[in-house]
C-alpha cells in the first residue's frame, strides 16, 4: 500500500490528469487527488507507464492548480462494500452514501469491473414474469434474468412504465425474496422524486438499493455509477439468493459521459462522435444480467434509454439493440392521442419470449396470438396509410375490417390504465375478443385448434 | 518450442495494449505477462520494445512486472476431442473452466483445450507401410470421434518424409506416439493423435476445385431462392432484430454438412446457452444423431475481452480447415462479423493508426477478404474433397449497408441474405428480403435441383420471383390510386404473391413441423401455390370475380399446409394438391357451363 502523495502532476485536460514520474502504478488503480483548497476528489488510472501515469478524475479537472495538486495511489481497484445493510440505502456512482447515514462497514468489498460470465456457467431464461401491462406480457412478455432497454425519447413517460414495471412485476405462484437495484445517471431532481415516491408507495422501499447521480452531479462519475449498481445486483442475486430486478435510467447520459471521457483521451471516434469501443462497453454493462447454473438468485436488466432525435438508428440504442434481448420502444405518435403506455409494437420485441412462454409457462395459443396480433396490426398500418392517401370511402369492405382493428387495437389492448393490472389470461381473452372481428380463415397464424376454441364466431 | 525462453519486462499499459521490453521476441509471438500470466500476442516491433496485445483484463498490472515470449505463434490443437465442445477466443475449453473456476472466466488459467487422458481407438490406415515416402496430410488412420465422426488422423502439413514406424490398432492417448517420419535432413519426428497449427495461416491442400451441390439448410427461402454451394460464401447482414442469429441457428441445426462450427463473436452469451441446451436434443435430420455430435462451438461473448474476440474466427476457420482436410464438408457460422471488425478498430485505434472510415483502418478489407478466403472446396492432401461453406453475419450500425463492413464484404461473398427491418416488423420470418438479396450460384444449384427433385425448379423460381416484382410494382400503384385501378387479373397476381410470403416464404423457426422443409417438400409447395395461382387466373379469364377465389376455403388451407404436413407427408400434401386443384377444375366446369349457356 502506497501511502505516498505525489505532486507531480503535469497536464490538466477535460476529466483527466497525467502524473509525471511515479513508477509501478498498476492500470485501474484507484486514485485519490487533494487540490489546493484541501477537497479531495477521487480518480482511476487509465493509462501506466514509468514516465506517465494518466488518471481520469470523476468529478473533472476543473478548477484544479498542477503546482498544489497532491496525488495518492491507493493500489486497490474501484471496489464496493457489501452487506445485506445496502437494501433501503442510497449510494452516488463511487460507492458513498448520498442518504445521510454512515457508509456501509463490510468485509466483503468487490471490484465492480467483475471478470465476464463464463457462458457454460449460464442457464438459459425461462421464467415468465408477469407485469400486467398487456403489450409487454402479450406481445413482447419478460423472463426472468433478461435485458430488456425502454427505447425512449424526451417528454414520454417511460418513468411512469418503469415504475408500473417495478410495482406490478411478477411471477404467477411465487413469492420468493426480491429486490430493487435502480441506478440513476444524469437524471433531474424531479425524476429521482418521482422513482423515489414511486417505490416508498409501493412498499417496495425497504428492499431497494439505490445509485443515484444527478443532472448536476459529476458526468465521469456516470462511468462507474451502472457499475456498482451491477455489482450490488450481483451480489443480492448470487450471494443472498434474490431475484433483482434492476433499472437503470438514462443509458443515453452514461454513453454521453463516455464520449467525454474518450474525446478527452483523444480516442478515435466511430459514430457520432462516440468511440468504437461503445458497443464493448455497453455489452459489459448488459450482459452482466442473466441466470447462473445453480444459483437460485436472478438478474433483470430494465435499462431505459432515451433515443435523441427520436432516432432508433442513433448509436445509443442502435448498439443496445444489439446487445440487449429485445426492446420496448415507446411512440411519441401514440403519446400525443393520450394512450399510455405508448408502446410502438412493430419495432418492439422480445427475444426470450420464445421459450417463456406457452403451454406450460402461459398460455397455449399465447405464441401463436402474439404472431397473429402483430400481423394484423401490420396489415392494418398499411391500410391506414393507404386510407390516409385515397380516404377511407374508398377502401373494400376488408380493409375497412383492419382500419377498425388498428383502433380498436390501439384504444383497448395497448391502452390501459398506470394502476390496471392485468393478468395474463385477461391479455390473451382481451386479444381474442379483437382477434374475432376477423373470420376464422383471415387468422393463418393461430391454428385450427385454437381458433376453435377462442375464436367467437366458432365458439 | 524448446529454445531459450524470452524475458523481459512491462513498461507501458494502455488497456489491452501492453508495451513490453522483450528483445528478440517476434513479431506475432505468443507472450505472457505480469505476474498473473497474462496470454496475448505481439503485434508490432520497434527496437527492443514490443507492443503487445492481451487477450484477459490488464486490470491491476503494472509496470516492471515480467513478460516472456512462449516461442510460437497463436496456434490451436487439431485433434479428437474437439467435436461436441464449447471453446473460448484462443480456445480455452469453457466446460473446463466452468468446473475449475467457478461462474465467472478468472485470468490467468490456461487449461489445456483436449483432454490427455481420453484413450481413443486408433485404427492405422491399410495402405500404409513402414519405409513409404509420406506427405504433410496424409492420412495415417483414424479414431471413431463421435458416433458420427470419424476423425482422420493426419501427418501435420510441414512435415514430410518417410514414415518409418506406424502404431498397430489400439487405444491411445493424445501423447502417445502413434508414427514416426524421418524428414529430408534426417530429423525424426514423432507424430501424435493431434499437433498444433497457428491460426493466422491457412492450412495447405493440393488444389481449389469449384462448388458443385447445394447446401442445403431446410430453409425455404435460402434453399429455393438463394441457395448457397457447399464451399461457397455468404453474408447475413441485417439490423438488430432482424433475425441474423436465427438464421445462422437454423443452418447450423439443419444443414446437411458434416462438420458445423459456430463461433459466437461478440455477441450474447445466451444464445450459446441456446444451442448448448437444444442442440443435444435435437436429432440431425441426416443421420439421426443428437446435433452436437457435429458441432463444435466457439464462444467469445460480447462481455469477453475484446483481443480475443478478434482471434476467435481464425480459431474457428482454423478447426473447420482441419475437418476440411480431413474430407468432410464443413459449415462455419460467424455471428457477427462486424464485432470482429469493431475489435480490429479498436487495437488500432490504441495504436494510433490513421482511420480511413468509420474509425476503421485501410486494411479493414484485405483481412475481411483474406479471412474470407479461407472458405473453398478443395482437393484435400489425402482425403479427397472436402469443403468450408463461410457464412458470416454483419451487423450494419443503423441498419445502413452501405457502411464499411457491409460493403467490403458485399464484394467478396457469393450469396447474400439481406434481412429487412420491415419484414422482421411484420413479424414476417425469416425476415429475408428477396430484392435485396442474392445468390451467383443459383445455375449450379439449378443443375442439382433438376437432377434430384424436379426439372420444373428453375421456371417454378422465376415464376414466383417475377410475380413478387409485380406484386411490389402493383402495390405502389394501390398505394397512389387505391385498389380501384386494379384490373382481376392484377388483383389475383397480388393474391398469388401473398400465398407465396405466407405459404413458402414464411417460416416458423419456432415451429416444430416448419422449422425443417426437405428439398422435396420444399419444391411441392412452391408448385402446389404456383398451380392455385395459374388455375385461378385461367378462371379469371373465364370472368370469375376475384373475389369469389379470394373467399375460397381452400386457400386458408393452402396457407398451412407448411406446417400441417412435414417433410415425410409428401403423400399428404399430394393429396391436399388434388383436393385443391379439383375446387379450382369445380369451379371451371361450373363456369363453362354458364358461358354456354349463355353462349
Ligand atoms: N425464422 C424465424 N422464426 C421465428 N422467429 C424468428 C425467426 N427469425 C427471427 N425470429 C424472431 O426474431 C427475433 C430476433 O432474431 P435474431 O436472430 O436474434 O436477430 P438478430 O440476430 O438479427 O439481432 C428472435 O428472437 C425471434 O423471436
Ligand atoms: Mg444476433
Amino acid at each position: 500500500m502506497s501511502a505516498k502523495e505525489y505532486r507531480t502532476a503535469s497536464a490538466a485536460r477535460g476529466g483527466l490528469l497525467t502524473v509525471a514520474n511515479v513508477p509501478n502504478i498498476a492500470f485501474g488503480d484507484r486514485v485519490r487527488i487533494r487540490d489546493h483548497q484541501g477537497n479531495t476528489r477521487n480518480g482511476q488510472v487509465i493509462r501506466t507507464s514509468n514516465e506517465e501515469v494518466l488518471v481520469q478524475v470523476f468529478e473533472g479537472t476543473a478548477e484544479l492548480d498542477l503546482e498544489s495538486t497532491w496525488v495518492r495511489f491507493l493500489d486497490e481497484p474501484v471496489e464496493i462494500a457489501l452487506s445485506p445493510e445496502i437494501l433501503g440505502r442510497v449510494f452516488n456512482g463511487l460507492g458513498e452514501p448520498r442518504d445521510f447515514r454512515p457508509p456501509i462497514v463490510s468485509n466483503l468489498r468487490r471490484s465492480i469491473s467483475a471478470a465476464a460470465f463464463n457462458p457454460a456457467a449460464r442457464t438459459y431464461p425461462k421464467e415468465f414474469i408477469q407485469t400486467g401491462i398487456s403489450t409487454i406480457d402479450g406481445l413482447n412478455s419478460l423472463v426472468r434474468g433478461q435485458k430488456l432497454p425502454i427505447f425512449s425519447a424526451s417528454g414520454l413517460p417511460h418513468n411512469r412504465l418503469a415504475a408500473q414495471i417495478v410495482r406490478q412485476a411478477k411471477l404467477p405462484d411465487d413469492d420468493s425474496r426480491f429486490s430493487v437495484v435502480f441506478a440513476a445517471m444524469g437524471v433531474s431532481y424531479t425524476d429521482a422524486r418521482f422513482f423515489q415516491e414511486a417505490f416508498a408507495s409501493s412498499g417496495v422501499l425497504g428492499n431497494v438499493v439505490m445509485f443515484v447521480n444527478m443532472a448536476d452531479d459529476p458526468p465521469v462519475e456516470r462511468l462507474t455509477l451502472p457499475r456498482m449498481a451491477l455489482t450490488a445486483a450481483e451480489y443480492l442475486a448470487f450471494d443472498l439468493d434474490r431475484h433483482v430486478l434492476v433499472v437503470m435510467t438514462d443509458m443515453t447520459h452514461y454513453a454521453e459521459a463516455l464520449r467525454e471521457v474518450a474525446t478527452a483521451k483523444g480516442d478515435v471516434p466511430a459514430r457520432k462522435g462516440y468511440p468504437g469501443y461503445l458497443y464493448s462497453d455497453l455489452a459489459e454493462i448488459y450482459e452482466r444480467s442473466g441466470r447462473i447454473k445453480d444459483r437460485h438468485g436472478s438478474i433483470t436488466l430494465v435499462p431505459v434509454l432515451s433515443m435523441p432525435s427520436d432516432d432508433i438508428t442513433h448509436p445509443i440504442p442502435d448498439l443496445t439493440g444489439y446487445i440487449t434481448e429485445g426492446q420496448i420502444v415507446l411512440s411519441r405518435e401514440l403519446n400525443n392521442q393520450g394512450i399510455y403506455p405508448p408502446v410502438h409494437i412493430s419495432p418492439s420485441l422480445s427475444r426470450l419470449m420464445k421459450d417463456g412462454i406457452g403451454k406450460d409457462f402461459t398460455r397455449e395459443d399465447h405464441p401463436h396470438v402474439s404472431n397473429q396480433l402483430y400481423a394484423l396490426y401490420a396489415r392494418a398500418l398499411e391500410t391506414r396509410n393507404l386510407a390516409s392517401i385515397i380516404g377511407a370511402d374508398e377502401l373494400s369492405a376488408r380493409d375497412r375490417r383492419y382500419l377498425e382493428f388498428a383502433d380498436a387495437f390501439e384504444q383497448r389492448f395497448v391502452r390501459q390504465r398506470e394502476d390496471e393490472d392485468r393478468s395474463i389470461e385477461e391479455t390473451l381473452n382481451l386479444a381474442w375478443d379483437l382477434l374475432s372481428a376477423f373470420p376464422p380463415q383471415a387468422l393463418t397464424r393461430v391454428n385450427e385448434t385454437e381458433i376453435a376454441k377462442y375464436h367467437e364466431q366458432s365458439a | 518450442m524448446k529454445q531459450a525462453e524470452k524475458k523481459g519486462i512491462i513498461q507501458d499499459i494502455n488497456g489491452p495494449i501492453v508495451t513490453i521490453k522483450l528483445p528478440g521476441v517476434q513479431n506475432g509471438e505468443q507472450v505472457r505477462i505480469g505476474s498473473l500470466g497474462l496470454y496475448g500476442e505481439v503485434i508490432s516491433l520497434e527496437g527492443e520494445e514490443a507492443l503487445a496485445q492481451i487477450y484477459e483484463s490488464t486490470e491491476m498490472v503494472r509496470p516492471g512486472e515480467p513478460a516472456e515470449g512462449l516461442g510460437h505463434p497463436l496456434s490451436v490443437e487439431l485433434g479428437p476431442g474437439l467435436i461436441g465442445g464449447i471453446f473460448d477466443g484462443v480456445q480455452r475449453p469453457l466446460e473446463e473452466m466452468f468446473l475449475k473456476a467457478g461462474d465467472q472466466i478468472p485470468r490467468g488459467l490456461n487449461p489445456l483445450p483436449l483432454d490427455r487422458e481420453k484413450l481413443w481407438r486408433f485404427v492405422p490406415s491399410e495402405n500404409l507401410e513402414p519405409n513409404m515416402p509420406i506427405i504433410g496430410g496424409a492420412r495415417l488412420g483414424a479414431v471413431q470421434e463421435t458416433e458420427t465422426i470419424e476423425h482422420r488422423i493426419l501427418v501435420p502439413p510441414t512435415i514430410e518424409g518417410e514414415l518409418i514406424e506406424l502404431a498397430p490398432e489400439g487405444d491411445y492417448n493424445l501423447e502417445e506416439t502413434i508414427g514416426q517420419v524421418r524428414d529430408r535432413h534426417g530429423r525424426v519426428h514423432r507424430l501424435k493423435l493431434y499437433h498444433r497449427w497457428p491460426v493466422r495461416k491457412s492450412r495447405p491442400y493440393q488444389s481449389r476445385d469449384n462448388g458443385v451441390e447445394p447446401l442445403i439448410t431446410g430453409q425455404r427461402i435460402l434453399d429455393t431462392f438463394f441457395p448457397l454451394l457447399k464451399g461457397s460464401k455468404c453474408a447475413v447482414p441485417g439490423p438488430f432484430g432482424a433475425g441474423k442469429t436465427v438464421v445462422q441457428h437454423q443452418v447450423a441445426r439443419w444443414a446437411n454438412a458434416d462438420i458445423v462450427i459456430y463461433v459466437g463473436c461478440g455477441e450474447r452469451g445466451n444464445e450459446l446457452v441456446d444451442v448448448l441446451d437444444s442442440f443435444p436434443k435435437l436429432k440431425d435430420p441426416y443421420t439421426g444423431r443428437p446435433l452436437m455430435d457435429r458441432t463444435l462451438l466457439i464462444a467469445n461473448t460480447s462481455n469477453m475481452p475484446v483481443v480475443a474476440r478478434e482471434a476467435s474466427i481464425y480459431v474457428g476457420i482454423t478447426i473447420a480447415e482441419y475437418y476440411r482436410d480431413q474430407g468432410y464438408d464443413v459449415v462455419m457460422l460467424a455471428d457477427s462479423t462486424s464485432r470482429w471488425a469493431e475489435a480490429l478498430r479498436e487495437v488500432s485505434g490504441r495504436l494510433g493508426q490513421m482511420p480511413v472510415e468509420e474509425g476503421y483502418p485501410a486494411y479493414l478489407a484485405s483481412r475481411l477478404a483474406a479471412f474470407y478466403e479461407r472458405a473453398g472446396r478443395v482437393e484435400t492432401m489425402d482425403c479427397g474433397k472436402g469443403s468450408i461453406t463461410l457464412i458470416g453475419a454483419v451487423s450494419p450500425p443503423g441498419g445502413d449497408f452501405s457502411e464499411p463492413v457491409t460493403s467490403h464484404t458485399k464484394e467478396i461473398i457469393q450469396t447474400f441474405w439481406a434481412l429487412s427491418k420491415e419484414l422482421a416488423d411484420a413479424r414476417h420470418y425469416p425476415a429475408i428480403d428477396w430484392v435485396d438479396s442474392f445468390s451467383a450460384d443459383v445455375g449450379t444449384a439449378a443443375e442439382w435441383w433438376h437432377e434430384s427433385i424436379d426439372r420444373g425448379w428453375e421456371k417454378r423460381r422465376a415464376q414466383a420471383l417475377g410475380m413478387l416484382a409485380r406484386d411490389a410494382e402493383l402495390s405502389r400503384i394501390v398505394n397512389l390510386v387505391g385498389p380501384e385501378a386494379l384490373s382481376s387479373a392484377q388483383r389475383w397476381v397480388l393474391e398469388g404473391a401473398t400465398l407465396i410470403k405466407e405459404g413458402v416464404l414464411q417460416q416458423s423457426a419456432l415451429d416444430p413441423v416448419d422449422t425443417f422443409s426437405s428439398p422435396e417438400k420444399q419444391f411441392m409447395l412452391l408448385d402446389l401455390i404456383l398451380s392455385v395461382y395459374d388455375e385461378g387466373a385461367a378462371l379469371i379469364e373465364l370472368g370469375v370475380p376475384v373475389q369469389e377465389l379470394a373467399e375460397m376455403p381452400v386457400l386458408a388451407r393452402l396457407r398451412r399446409c407448411k406446417e400441417l404436413y412435414d417433410s415425410s407427408q409428401t403423400d399428404r400434401l399430394e393429396a391436399f394438391r388434388n383436393e385443391a386443384l379439383k375446387d379450382f377444375k369445380d369451379i371451371h366446369s361450373e363456369y363453362a357451363q354458364r358461358g354456354e349457356q349463355t353462349a
